[in-house]
């Protein structure tokens, strides 16, 4: 990859140019050092500037053939309408044998393919059977940097949607109609993770219906952070209904968040818990017994959240 | 013997499945093969007339009078069947989705000529089920899709008596890998979905129902396993005779007849040493004829070259001369039913219909064909069919001649010509057709056109029979593209699953799989970051077999692989792959349309600033033409002859690092 002119990447990502969006995911995707080490520039670059922006960084998981995608298309629409660019990163499970992967269900999410407000970049999760891939997270950096939306979607599967739910302001638990699985996961304490709830495929009628009241039954409770009752909704994303009210619930949620200044924290939170998952990956827990044990690194991981990235590099270097 | 004396079957309907470039150009064709003795008509629509669109509209580029003849309007059709009386002639119509539109134009260019549409005989292939499944020409949702069938059947039972309103297609879901039982059970699954609907639909009282189930015929493969293939229709023939009796009460035995069309097998047809597919092409069709009592009632048979591009006249008249020699020359017809009593294949019937039954029973539990397509099921089964077929001929265990055994050959004076053995379409019929239906729209009463397209959205959206007011869009001057518009309109736009999420087969494993994946992981390791690879479908093509296959197959191979379906426009797939981060396109075309779409493909990664991902493509791709996409900077071409996909991997990966500057 050529070198790259850091300042100028980051304001090009800013102005939304495309290519220049797709070739700092590429460079965040890359592990050869030399890239890494730009990498560690930019996402340092591009949080400096971050706490001007008002963006917001939204979760949606769910179980497998509950609707996310077609869930995503619609608030895409909507959110379009509304004046609001979007950045997806799509994440699908990769085989275990080949390392190889399909991915994607781009087009359902794209309005329109000339459309430069959406952008869409898939990933396989690589073998993080725990939970998203190590990508993700400063990938939504980038997005976070270009979009007033950026949307992070994934099969939910227990450890995977508390993961999703750690990294993300704001995360949605789509239940598909009649599928045991929602009440399971309740049960299992999985779903006192997500802020919103909402039941797809009103369109099937008895059967939404039984799932939505089952659910609004179990959960008509405050969530464990903020001051928030999650809600349970109604949709249907084949036939467009109930995905302004979703959105609306989504931006309301983003306001109370904000009201608390709960954003910056709770994204600070998920950086340290990032960085150390990452050294406990490279190095093991020797590593990090090495830099002290795991509360001594997270307080040698300072409060800035703009170094971060750098501090990472460095407590890196310690240990190589 | 003494050919007096003996009473001969009258044979079968013999067409050839033509058109291309122009209605005019295509009205000469089926002329001059009419003259030939050639006993009906087998209408081939390119494939913005297949999926809705008029010639000028962008989806079109490249496309038109590519794979048939590009029909926009009633003057178009009129121009198709001039000087041939349509009460005399029976036309076979491939058209599924706009099979109602494309009806009502025949209808209407009967009044025309004077005849009474009351004495048509024909055939439309309205099944847009099999569209989902393979070959791709659906546009809306299966449940108005299955709407509009039903009307087209329903209009027909009373008012064309004489015409097959639907042939369930069991030959595309054998090109997209069907085994014969799953063909067996997926058509027949399909039929059911059909009769079903038919009947909620209130059209036809109860004691016409038996006309219903009568006009009901089949469009059937024959492969190359001939003796099978023949024990399928016999299976066939028995267990929609049951189906007819037992489900739907039908008494007369003449309205339980299995009644069936066939083109044989192209899926086996090789590109090297194409004259072998002259010996495929006979053996296939005798599958199809052995049996008295389960012959085709029409055949049309490919092309010896179909897999190199386009047959010539003279290709399609030794096509023709094939099923000439065996219905007048050879005695087949003098007999009554050869197969009748022999156990062997009593015992091979009985097993394909077990087969069959129990797959019928899975698709019956899922709520019926229509769910098992949409919650993608079929797809998948019939994409893992496919898999172990390709991997069957890698491994050698099937054998195809002068492709994984026998390679070698003298070369073959039929391909040396200056035309090098095919057809080329003319590169101004496009042009030209676009100007006419310029010309058609700015001379026609618009006030007219409008009223009809209004009639046209009120029997849509109101539920009304859709043929009434398409007849009358015919008669007004409706295009193509307006008709299918208006529909769109209402009913939406629909996308298939495409059925590549399959499980790996793991074990069975080569040594050249494990050094293509190793190669694979070692480039991606180079490069920083694990392979990706696009598979773009652009243009209206949606043969996908090809592309679902190389996408299981590099998702094996270690590749990321990004893969969308049909239907893909220059631009998505340009965006996408920038968007993606893909280390490669590549593309599969075959519909011929692949010189357009790889230009316009460049065009738009140089807008973008994407220029720098190379481009690999596969297809029914002539050698000239393939130098020419060379020169235009893709970095490989893949053609059917190459069926060594580990080799195609390999040269995929070689293609990333040269253009990476990596050591080869």
């Amino acid at each position: 990859m050529q070198p790259l002119d850091q300042e100028q990447l980051v304001r090009a990502i800013r102005l939304r140019e495309r290519a220049a969006l797709a070739a700092a995911l590429n460079l965040l995707d890359d592990k050869r050092p030399a890239s890494r080490s730009s990498a560690i520039t930019l996402l340092t670059k591009l949080q400096a500037g971050q706490s001007k922006n008002n963006s917001r960084l939204i979760g949606i998981t769910g179980p497998p053939g509950a609707g996310k995608s077609s869930l995503t298309a619609a608030l895409i629409s909507v959110w379009r309408q509304r004046g609001l660019s979007v950045g997806v990163l799509a994440v699908d499970p990769s085989s275990p044998i080949s390392g190889g992967a399909l991915l994607g269900d781009r087009l359902r999410m794209k309005t329109s393919s000339e459309d430069d407000g959406v952008f869409v970049r898939s990933l396989a999760c690589r073998g993080q059977f725990g939970g998203l891939s190590a990508e993700v997270w400063p990938m939504s950096l980038v997005m976070l940097a270009a979009f007033d939306i950026t949307l992070i979607e994934t099969v939910g599967v227990g450890q995977r949607e508390i993961d999703v739910a750690d990294m993300c302001d704001t995360t949605c638990y789509v239940a598909q109609p009649g599928s045991g699985d929602s009440v399971q996961f309740l049960k299992a304490g999985i779903l006192e993770v997500p802020h919103i709830l909402v039941v797809n495929k009103e369109d099937m009628g008895a059967v939404a219906r039984r799932t939505l009241s089952e659910l609004g039954a179990a959960m008509s409770r405050e969530h464990n952070e903020g001051n928030w009752t999650v809600p349970v909704l109604s949709a249907s994303a084949t036939k467009g209904s109930g995905i302004e009210a979703l959105a609306d619930v989504m931006e309301k949620h983003h306001s109370v968040l904000r009201e608390q200044n709960l954003i910056e924290q709770r994204r600070h939170h998920y950086q340290g818990k990032w960085i150390l998952k990452r050294l406990h990956e490279e190095f093991g827990s020797n590593g990090l017994t090495r830099l002290g044990g795991v509360d001594s690194t997270l307080d040698q991981l300072q409060t800035h959240s703009s170094t971060l990235f750098e501090q990472y590099e460095a407590l890196r270097q310690r240990l190589l | 013997m003494n050919q007096e004396t003996v009473q001969r079957d009258r044979p079968w309907l013999m067409r050839t499945y033509s058109g291309h470039s122009s209605a005019k150009a295509s009205n000469e064709l089926y002329r001059m093969n009419l003259s030939k003795g050639q006993t009906g008509l087998s209408v081939a629509f390119d494939l913005p007339t297949q999926t809705g669109y008029d010639s000028d509209h962008p989806l079109a580029r490249g496309e038109v009078g590519k794979v048939g003849v590009p029909i926009d309007h009633i003057g178009d059709m009129e121009a198709l069947f001039d000087q041939i009386p349509l009460d005399q002639m029976n036309t076979s119509m491939t058209i599924n989705a706009t099979a109602p539109w494309l009806l009502a134009l025949y209808v209407a260019v009967a009044e025309r000529q004077g005849v009474d549409p009351a004495q048509l005989q024909g055939t439309t292939q309205n099944d847009v089920l099999k569209e989902y499944l393979s070959r791709g020409t659906y546009i809306f949702p299966p449940e108005p899709s299955v709407r509009l069938t039903t009307d087209l059947i329903a209009y027909t039972v009373e008012n064309i008596p004489k015409w097959n309103p639907t042939n369930i297609c069991s030959y595309h879901l054998q090109e997209a890998g069907a085994t014969p039982t799953q063909e067996l059970a997926y058509a027949l699954s399909t039929a059911i979905a059909i009769l079903d609907a038919v009947k909620a639909s209130g059209q036809i009282p109860e004691e016409r129902f038996p006309d219903v189930v009568g006009r009901i015929s089949f469009f059937v493969n024959a492969g190359i396993r001939f003796v099978e293939e023949t024990c399928k229709l016999r299976a066939f023939n028995r267990m929609w005779d049951a189906m007819a009796e037992q489900r739907y009460g039908v008494e007369d035995p003449k309205k339980r007849r299995f009644r069936y069309g066939v083109q044989v097998n192209s899926l086996g047809l090789t590109e090297s040493q194409p004259e072998n597919n002259v010996q495929r092409i006979v053996l296939e069709m005798l599958a199809v004829t052995l049996s008295k009592n389960t012959r085709a009632r029409a055949i049309q048979l490919p092309a010896w070259n179909e897999a190199l591009g386009l047959p010539r006249p003279w290709d399609q008249q030794w096509a023709l001369r094939m099923q000439q020699v065996l219905a007048l020359e050879t005695d087949l017809l003098e007999y009554g039913d050869l197969l009748d009593g022999s156990p062997v294949v009593e015992a091979k019937v009985q097993e394909l219909i077990a087969g069959a039954e129990s797959e019928m029973a899975r698709v019956a539990d899922q709520g019926g064909m229509v769910q098992a397509i949409e919650s993608g099921y079929v797809k998948r089964e019939l994409v893992q069919s496919h898999t172990r077929r390709m991997r069957n001929i890698e491994s050698g265990e099937l054998k195809i001649v002068g492709v994984n055994c026998f390679e070698q050959t003298a070369e073959s004076p039929l391909t040396t010509g200056t035309d090098s053995g095919i057809m080329k379409v003319d590169v101004q019929a496009e042009q030209q057709q676009i100007a006419g239906l310029q010309a058609f729209r700015a001379a026609r009463d618009q006030q007219v056109v409008d009223r009809a397209l209004n009639a046209l959205k009120e029997a849509a959206v109101g539920g009304a029979n859709i043929m009434p007011s398409s007849i009358d869009c015919a008669r007004a001057g409706v295009t193509t593209g307006e008709w299918s518009e208006v529909l769109r309109e209402v009913f939406g736009e629909y996308r298939a699953p495409t059925g590549i999420d399959i499980s790996m087969a793991g074990q069975t494993d080569s040594a050249a799989m494990d050094a293509v994946r190793a190669h694979v992981r070692s480039t991606g390791e180079e490069l920083g970051r694990p392979l990706r690879l696009l598979i773009g479908k652009p243009g209206l093509d949606g043969h996908s077999n090809g592309a679902e296959q190389i996408a299981v197959k590099g998702r094996d191979a270690g590749f990321e692989i990004v893969y969308e379906g049909i239907r893909l426009t220059p631009a998505q797939i340009a965006r996408a792959a920038q968007e993606e981060g893909v280390h490669l396109i590549g593309l599969s075309v075959l519909s011929g349309s692949h010189l357009e779409l790889v230009e316009d493909i460049h065009a738009e990664l140089e807008k973008i600033g994407a220029a720098s991902i190379p481009l690999v493509i596969g297809g029914i791709i002539p050698e000239d033409d393939a130098q020419q996409l060379k020169a235009q900077g893709v970095q490989a071409v893949f053609t059917p002859k190459d069926v060594d996909m580990n080799a195609i991997m390999t040269t995929m990966v070689d293609v990333i690092r040269s253009t990476n500057g990596l050591a080869g």
